[in-house]
């Protein structure tokens, strides 16, 4: 009786739920938004969302990572359905589809669109060639992917090509960086390790690449679930510094003792003028300084920005929990003020922009939360889910002893006690 | 008859010797490297070089030198004890999953430094999982000789991926070996021996050992003869296979 009730609460929390994810092509030509399985786009060229074209019909089952690349000529996808989509954003077709062994856990594209680099669940690190790119080539391509590197059985939670091209960086969720030596040499393997980034007391969840005049070198913004945003030199490793910000953002409370009192970082983003970094808290969102979402339950999941326009876009969602749910919600939010010219003697507010001023306006926010408008109701099982997907994501399953003892049941080597 | 005291009574040393016995230190022959056990990792090595008072008190906090040889996987500590007689100037650390046996390596060295004094104080363990967390324990280019004596072959092509030798771990082996410095395998599993060498073989940041340099190395020897699955191994009359490597620069452009 009591097996039985484990199996449930089990099975609950087995239910993957995928946060929703948002991606700003560079230039701000379009805005997309991933829910699950949905992948959402909306073109502002056209004041409409984007129709995709895909000879395989899309992905079937929640998308974990999307990216446009650095020219925004490519905007790629993959998730649970163990298939990484390569599509043109010109005319929105699926050019390239590569299948993954295990689920794909996270994806970069590199700065000169020759490669796409994606990681599976099992913390494997695989390189697509795609630099033989013909648009007039009209189906979908099936590429072959090839391991280069890996995390020995971490999940790799994100994945990116330096600016300066030279090394590709994996963070994961045992609280490792690892830097790694990278060049179109280097295909069937990266062996290589330039360095780690050590430090981090929990998962490593973002990576965002801050540009600035006095440091040359490279520099890397990791957020991690243990509330912190750290800053390092990428050739070296070394920590150049750490920002508590949950305590920052006024949210922690030293006097809880629960175990989630401290705020994860659940994204980052480095603004379009690289000068600051947007790091989006469980609760809120903070750029150097506190942007606070009034009026609704907003947990930003995801946020991303365009290189050459100041706004940071912001998304909550999760794929739903329940089956009742017919439509797979998303709140879209826009703040605004961002990267500004700090010489100027006054520096415009950062705030979130309302509905009715959002770039694209209504179109935008039908074509890409699903619906117009967001009742609290709907809100709050969404932040719900949201605060479950994130846990199931990022932090390890604990089972209880006598959980841990009735999965051991089958072993026969050592006799488990009544 | 004093061992009957010692039923009722157990005590886990021996009284003529003062070294832990093998009975009370049992454990099944494998552990899951999958897992992740409830025990500390350090956040980083220089966090590491904090706890490395505790294990050569004689060495630290003022020390400067590191650590430079680590057994992977050392079992009941064979090779480290002749080692630290051999290379009595040099640290050395063994990394043991299983936490019983890794209670009685400690008890061993400690042991063994109370009966020989000035001795064995370059020696010590740690229970970790060197799968996943070398890179916490060991700066960049440190170790100057890295041990895999018999690793648990795995035979089972779905359970390959869980050998410690690997392709792909074999890119944190490097990093922290120094160039010039020695990746020392052996196993009585002749697949097992065939993998690794594959591995190595296959890898661009090693070369194997002439036959020269391994008959001049004197640690080449102690491979199959000072672990007790080397004696085992001996006793019966198997066949040993050996893979002796060494890290080199890499031959690419940066």
């Amino acid at each position: 009786m009591v097996e039985h009730d484990i199996d449930e609460s089990e099975q609950k929390l087995d239910a993957e739920v995928a946060p929703a994810l948002i991606a700003v092509h560079p230039y701000q030509k379009f805005v997309s938004v991933a829910v699950g399985s949905d992948l959402r786009v909306f073109s502002f060229q056209h004041g409409s969302a984007a129709q995709l074209s895909d000879d395989t019909g899309g992905h079937k089952d929640s998308i974990r990572a999307i990216r446009y690349s650095k020219s925004g000529n490519l905007f790629v996808s993959g998730g649970d359905d163990k298939l990484v989509k390569v599509w043109d954003t010109d005319s929105w077709r699926c050019v390239y589809s590569v299948v993954s062994e295990k689920r794909v856990t996270s994806l970069a594209v590199s700065g000169d669109d020759k490669f796409v680099s994606f990681a599976d669940k099992f913390g494997v690190v695989y390189v697509v060639d795609i630099g033989d790119y013909d648009d007039e080539n009209r189906a979908t391509v099936h590429k072959k992917a090839v391991p280069i590197l890996s995390h020995y059985c971490s999940i790799i939670t994100r994945l990116d090509f330096s600016p300066d091209g030279r090394y590709i960086i994996s963070a994961d969720r045992d609280f490792k960086i690892r830097v790694t030596l990278f060049s179109k040499e280097r295909l069937e393997g990266a062996h290589e390790i330039q360095c780690f980034c050590l430090g981090h007391t929990e998962f490593v969840c973002s990576l965002a690449f801050p540009r600035s005049q006095d440091y040359a070198r490279g520099l890397l913004v990791s957020g991690s679930g243990d509330s912190t945003v750290r800053l390092w030199d990428y050739n070296s490793g070394s920590l150049l510094d750490t920002c508590e910000i949950g305590t920052k953002a006024g949210l922690s409370n030293s006097n809880q003792k629960q175990e989630d009192a401290l705020p994860a970082v659940t994204d980052l983003c480095e603004t379009c003028d690289g000068s600051m970094v947007a790091a989006a808290i469980q609760r809120t969102l903070s750029i150097a300084k506190v942007v606070s979402i009034a009026g609704e339950t907003f947990i930003p999941t995801s946020i991303s920005a365009a290189s050459s326009v100041p706004l940071l876009w912001m998304v909550m969602g999760a794929s739903s929990l329940s089956a009742t749910d017919s439509t797979l919600l998303a709140r879209v939010r826009v703040v605004s003020g961002l990267g500004a010219d700090h010489s100027e003697p006054i520096v415009p507010e950062t705030s979130v922009v309302e509905d009715k001023e959002v770039p694209g306006g209504e179109p935008l926010l039908q074509a890409l939360q699903g619906r117009l408008t967001i009742n609290e109701e709907a809100s709050l099982t969404t932040a719900e889910a949201v605060k479950t997907a994130m846990h199931n994501l990022l932090i390890k399953k604990q089972y209880s002893a006598e959980r841990r003892d009735f999965r051991k049941r089958g072993r026969n080597d050592k006799k488990i006690k009544p | 008859m004093l061992e009957h005291d010692s039923f009722s009574n157990p005590t886990t040393h021996s009284k003529t010797t003062g070294l832990p016995r093998k009975r009370f230190y049992r454990a099944r022959a494998h552990s899951n490297p999958l897992s992740d056990s409830h025990f500390l990792v350090p956040i980083s090595p220089a966090h590491f070089e904090n706890d490395c008072t505790a294990h050569f008190p004689k060495f630290f906090p003022n020390g400067s030198k590191k650590i430079e040889f680590a057994d992977i996987g050392c079992g009941f500590g064979g090779l480290l004890i002749s080692l630290a007689t051999l290379f009595p100037d040099t640290l050395m650390i063994g990394m043991e999953l299983r936490d019983k046996v890794t209670e009685y390596v400690k008890e061993r060295i400690l042991a063994l430094r109370a009966s020989s004094p000035g001795r064995y104080d370059n020696v010590s363990v740690v229970r970790t999982n060197s799968m996943k967390y070398i890179p916490n324990y060991f700066e960049k280019a440190q170790l100057t000789k890295m041990f895999f004596l018999f690793p648990d072959p795995h035979f089972k092509e779905k359970n390959h991926r869980r050998r410690v030798i690997s392709p792909h771990l074999l890119d944190e082996y490097a990093y922290v070996l120094k160039v010039d410095g020695i990746i020392y395998t052996i196993s009585d599993v002749e697949e097992l021996g065939a993998w690794m060498k594959g591995c190595l073989d296959d890898h661009e940041l090693f070369e194997p050992l002439t036959e020269e340099e391994l008959a001049a190395d004197p640690v080449v020897e102690l491979l199959s003869t000072a672990t007790e699955e080397g004696q085992k191994v001996a006793r019966n009359e198997g066949q040993t296979f050996r893979a002796v490597y060494r890290r080199i620069a890499s031959a690419r452009p940066r």
